[in-house]
């Protein structure tokens, strides 16, 4: 079939590079050119006192790795993937289950389950803000009705606190994403296998981890990816709850990229920062990609 | 019987489960667009006041008044423009690499993975570049960045789309003497309308929630909505009336769209790898 395609391809040779041209310099522009600049700022001193563009060599890399704010931000980073991630899987895993089969309304149901998916996530952090308000929010009512007594819990400035208030928010808006992405797998599920199981009297959890998952592993693999990647640049639900605080002890590596960069102006120990995250990263997505089969 | 009564009751369970779910994730939802339509008194009442005695359109009033309303315009001519040009520039290069396999699975990977560096690592050195050239703060900064931070997104997803396109339509014209630029906007085009117009909704959504980018690339000229929000936090006192009213201008519109977005919504949100 392709040969047919090779005489006018030969033709016109340069037309598949006419067509993708104009994407790739804009990438080039905005992706490429950043990253070789980053690079060599951050070998360079420059702060918002003094504009020290001379060689530092590793000066900033070192600072670093003794900088704890920054491995806190690190770890904290981790902490909201490692814990949200699974709670969202298995939430939306939950609700996948409870939607598979016939229900009335069940299109009603999901069109509105969905709709936290598309809230800006700085609005999202907005609206939980205003959940959570000591004084004139719904939930310390919600609270103090269960408790019988008078509350005021400080959810955005007590540091037993700060961790669920986030999870709350950032739960809220993605279980619908995992849920619409676990229940369209499921549904793609093989119906006459699970009733051949069910006929052969295995156990529903024998049927869950022997037919389903597997089967809805590739999709699940994709979801897990797509959210992972989202939860380690998590920067607007926090900026409107907490901005990194109370101190810095919700302080993401964005937030705390944004507050080294754009408010202190340490523009080149920011840019070892941005570095750092872009090399880290890189391993992640190459290895997680192997994995993962995105698109045929 | 028996067999059917416990079938019912299961869906009974069922139904009463979705709908308990349903409460909750849409109660943050009602609280926002509720508070909107609150007085300053009711708003700040202890304790809270759980709906209006009736709707006051005040809150939205003053961001009209105020011109704040204006940067629901900015977020309109930013994300609108960029998707536009996002959309033809990343279809022509994903036509280019599913028939000619132009750069081989290197390039779509090294595509794709620009998606995922995170956008602060990416706005840093965006910045100094534009405080160089001037584009701080202006329109063409903005849509030139949500372009190219949309085009692996669309590139990737329109790839799955043409793919899906017979090859043998594309022969059909070139034998009826069509040019390739022909066939691309005459063919492929219109046969992956439908991807389109759905990978388009995204490429719009992404940039009309998008807050980091505006945070750091904008001033008061072209400030989108999601900055302008912010704006309202204070310290000790929230303008709660304000951060509501201004959130809802920005989070109809996306609600009137995914209404009617529904059959791509998966596609559109898992890149591509559920066909949904």
């Amino acid at each position: 079939m392709l040969k047919k395609l090779s005489l006018p391809k030969i033709r016109k040779l340069g037309f598949k590079y006419q067509l993708i041209a104009p994407s790739i310099i804009i990438l080039l522009i905005i992706g490429l050119f950043p990253l070789v600049y980053t690079l060599v700022v951050s070998f360079q001193g420059i702060t918002m006192m003094d504009n020290d563009t001379s060689f530092h060599g590793i000066k900033n890399y070192v600072a670093i790795a003794d900088d704890t704010r920054f491995w806190g931000a690190l770890f904290h980073t981790v902490m909201f993937t490692v814990i949200a991630l699974p709670i969202e899987l298995f939430l939306g895993l939950f609700m996948a289950q409870l939607f598979i089969e016939k229900l009335p309304g069940r299109q009603i149901f999901i069109a509105l389950l969905v709709l936290p998916v598309v809230v800006a996530p700085i609005v999202s952090g907005a609206t939980w803000s205003l959940l959570l308000d000591n004084r004139f929010g719904p939930i310390n009512q919600i609270i103090n009705w269960f408790m019988g007594e008078e509350l005021t819990l400080l959810w955005t400035i007590n540091p037993t606190l700060v961790y669920p208030a986030i999870f709350l928010a950032e739960v809220w808006q993605w279980t619908p994403f995992m849920f619409l992405l676990l229940l369209a797998a499921l549904s793609a599920v093989d119906k006459a296998q699970l009733e051949a199981a069910a006929i052969d009297g295995a156990s529903y959890w024998m049927i869950f981890t022997k037919i389903t998952l597997p089967s809805i592993w590739p999709v699940m693999a994709v979801a897990i990816l797509i959210r992972g990647l989202d939860l380690f640049r998590l920067f607007d639900i926090v900026w409107a709850l907490t901005k990194g605080g109370p101190g810095t002890m919700t302080e993401t590596i964005s937030t705390f990229t944004y507050v080294k960069g754009f408010q202190q102006f340490e523009t080149s120990y920011t840019g070892a920062v941005a570095l750092l995250i872009i090399i880290i990263l890189s391993f992640v997505v190459i290895g997680a990609l192997r994995k993962v089969e995105l698109s045929r | 019987m028996n067999a059917k009564l416990k079938k019912n009751f299961k869906t009974g369970l069922r139904l009463a489960g979705a709908v308990v779910l349903t409460i909750l994730f849409l109660f943050p939802i009602y609280w926002l667009f509720m508070i909107s339509f609150k007085t300053a008194d009711e708003i700040y009442a202890y304790p809270p006041v759980w709906w209006p005695e009736s709707l006051q359109f005040s809150n939205y009033a003053v961001l009209f008044k105020d011109g704040d309303a204006a940067t629901v315009g900015n977020s309109l001519i930013v994300a609108g423009t960029s998707t536009v040009f996002a959309m033809i520039l990343g279809t022509t290069c994903a036509y280019s690499i599913v028939r000619f396999k132009t750069g081989g699975d290197h390039l779509a990977n090294w595509i794709i993975s620009q998606r995922m560096i995170p956008p602060i690592a990416i706005v840093f050195p965006v910045f100094i570049l534009y405080v160089w050239f001037g584009l701080v703060d202006t329109y063409f900064g903005l849509i030139l960045l949500y372009t190219a931070f949309n085009l692996p997104y669309v590139i990737w997803m329109m790839r799955g789309y043409i793919l899906d396109i017979p090859i043998s339509l594309e022969h059909a014209a070139l034998v009826d003497g069509y040019t390739r630029w022909q066939v691309l906007w005459k063919v492929i085009f219109p046969m992956c309308r439908a991807g389109l117009f759905a990978t388009a909704i995204f490429t719009f959504v992404f940039a009309w929630n998008d807050f980091i980018f505006a945070l750091v690339l904008t001033r008061t000229e072209v400030a989108t909505y999601t900055v302008q929000v912010t704006h309202y936090f204070g310290g000790q006192s929230n303008f709660w009336g304000k951060i509501s009213a201004m959130s809802v201008l920005g989070t109809l519109p996306i609600f009137f769209i995914v209404a009617f977005m529904q059959k791509y919504l998966v596609r559109g949100i898992s890149l591509g790898a559920v066909k949904g």
